[in-house]
């Protein structure tokens, strides 16, 4: 699903945020990526999805090298991919239920199926009853469960999560990682950004770690390496 | 990326149609809801734009009723034919009816070698001295006016060359200096009231651009989100195409209102003075087609700003 071939990036100005990546993540797998703070992980999952270019080497998702993705072509790209993030992103003129029908909206889905969407993606992440508030007056994971409902709601393969708990109290983390499990079980390819190690070290996932721009670490390193 | 086109695929023809149109309808109203939010504001870019438009749309309207005014005043373009001496009274009299059926004519007087000679007398004070003469040296005269139908100078004068060509004519004198200086000056206004249209449309466009920039900049957050989820540039951009065709939708409106506003203040005296010429005149104010140019020039103008504020502005907003 995803794969990095001596993947570099070098921003605007010199500094190398990333060096010499590779690792390969098959469908449905779930991944933690981790390390220090300015190690490289948003860095790496912005060039997953094409909100960063790749400087050196390759990126592959779904089996499209991101680096033949015309700039016109990046937003149906990224309709296939679901990203969170940490200050999730939502509209706080607009209702919950509005906020999670964007993509399908964007998508152009039709209006009956818009509604039937967006109630299956609320009810999966436990907030069924709160379509018509507006986002400002819910708490913050329930916030941050409006921003993966809204990742989800267009069923994409690839769910890209950057610092999804940072604010969040370890019992809401936990709660937030089990609906990911949730989804890399029903076959969603799932990476999460994160640097709360308790957390990472109680759940089986693969861990991949980042260290000033460099793979140091890769608990499932396994045979999927690139040649 | 195959999922939108798979969805719509799967739909027939029409119900893709249907979609799409919904797609603009609701765009069209949200944009609209989002202006009414802030009625103030909307109203006060749509007042600049209303004025700026008013002004050379009402000179328009003050230029057409000019033309009409000065086509009231064909009778100041007069042709003298100076008739040969041999035609008399009676032949003078048939062609004086003869040139009145032309459709381009509209009044023929006639002054008999007589009655010229009186006028001459009277009005030089030459009046002895003529009595010495024998013969009567003038000749007569048919003056004519053309009629609306040759009140353009080109046309009066095809009128000329048409006269000038009867047996009876000796000599064809166009008189319309002033009719020249009228329409020459009638032509500079003219330019002038476009070179100030061009102006002002660029003044209008830069108005919506500049609004629409500050609404770019203030729905930025939004703008980001839309980009992280897959909103096309197209997408992204027709809020504020259609924010800019509400704002030259209004602006035309406000012209409208304030041209046909100033113009019924001024047609009462206006009628009244020309009733103390009188002169039958009604001030028209805009016409239908004018009216239209109108709401066409300033919803284009709106489109337009829009255009060019969110080609310059939506592509640096990247998210990051
Ligand atoms: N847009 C940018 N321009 C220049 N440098 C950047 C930019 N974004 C990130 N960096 C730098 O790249 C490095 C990695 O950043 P980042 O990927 O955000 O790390 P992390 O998410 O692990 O904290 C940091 O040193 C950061 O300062
Ligand atoms: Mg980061």
């Amino acid at each position: 699903m995803i794969r990095f071939t001596h993947a570099s990036k070098r921003y605007p100005g010199g500094h190398d945020a990333l060096t010499d990546v590779n690792f390969h993540m098959p469908p449905g797998q779930m991944a933690f990526l981790t390390g220090h703070s300015g190690a490289g992980k948003s860095t790496l999952l912005k060039l997953i999805a094409l909100l960063e270019r790749t400087s050196r080497g390759q990126v592959f998702v779904n089996g499209q090298n991101t680096a033949k993705v015309p700039r016109r072509r990046i937003p149906y790209f990224r309709r296939e991919i679901g990203i969170i993030f940490q200050d999730h992103q939502l509209l706080f003129d607009r209702t919950v239920f509005d906020n999670v029908a964007l993509p399908l909206i964007i998508a152009g889905y039709p209006h009956r199926e818009i509604g039937r969407r967006v109630r299956a993606a609320l009810d999966k992440v436990s907030l069924l009853g709160k379509e018509k508030v507006y986002p400002i007056t819910l708490s913050g994971g329930e916030q941050q469960r409006v921003g993966i409902a809204r990742a989800v709601v267009n069923k994409p393969a690839l769910l890209l999560a950057d610092e999804p708990t940072g604010n969040l109290d370890p019992a809401l983390s936990r709660e937030i990682m089990a609906i990911f499990t949730e989804f890399s079980q029903v076959g969603v390819t799932v990476l999460i950004a994160s640097h709360d190690l308790a957390l990472i070290e109680s759940l089986p996932n693969r861990v991949l770690e980042l260290k000033n721009g460099k793979l140091v670490a890769d608990s499932g390193d396994d045979s999927e390496q690139v040649a | 990326m195959a999922k939108s086109a798979r969805q719509s695929g799967d739909n027939a023809l029409a119900t893709g149609l249907h979609v799409w149109l919904l797609r603009h309808l609701q765009v069209f109203f949200y944009s609209l809801g989002q202006l009414s939010r802030h009625p103030f504001a909307t109203l006060m870019t749509a007042a600049v734009i209303g004025i700026a438009l008013a002004l050379p749309a009402g000179l328009h309207v003050v230029l057409k009723n000019a033309q009409q005014v000065s086509g009231g005043w064909d009778g100041a373009a007069k042709i003298s034919l100076f008739l040969k001496k041999t035609v008399d009274d009676r032949q003078a009299r048939a062609l004086q009816a003869q040139i009145r059926k032309l459709p381009e004519v509209g009044q023929v007087r006639y002054i008999s070698r007589d009655h010229a000679l009186e006028e001459f007398q009277r009005l030089s004070g030459f009046g002895d001295a003529l009595d010495a003469l024998e013969d009567n040296p003038l000749p007569s005269v048919l003056v004519i006016q053309p009629g609306l139908a040759a009140s353009q100078p080109a046309q009066t004068r095809q009128l000329l060359e048409k006269l000038r060509n009867y047996p009876e004519v000796d000599i064809a004198n166009l008189d319309m200096q002033w009719v020249k200086r009228l329409y020459a000056i009638m032509d500079i206004v003219r330019r002038g009231v476009l070179v100030l249209a061009v102006l002002l449309a660029m003044a209008v466009l830069l108005v919506v651009g500049n609004t629409i920039r500050l609404a770019i900049q203030n729905r930025r957050d939004e703008i980001v989100v839309m980009k992280l989820i897959g909103g096309t540039d197209a997408f992204i951009r027709r809020p504020f195409l259609y924010t800019g065709f509400w704002y030259g939708l209004f602006g035309g409106l406000i012209a409208f209102v304030l041209v046909s506003l100033s113009f019924s203040v001024l047609s009462g005296p206006i009628e009244r003075l020309a009733g103390l010429y009188q002169q039958q005149f009604v001030l028209s104010g805009l016409d239908f087609d004018s009216a239209l140019l109108l709401f066409a020039a300033s919803i284009l103008l709106g489109l337009g700003g829009s255009w060019l504020a969110v080609g310059r502005h939506l592509r640096d907003i990247e998210p990051a």
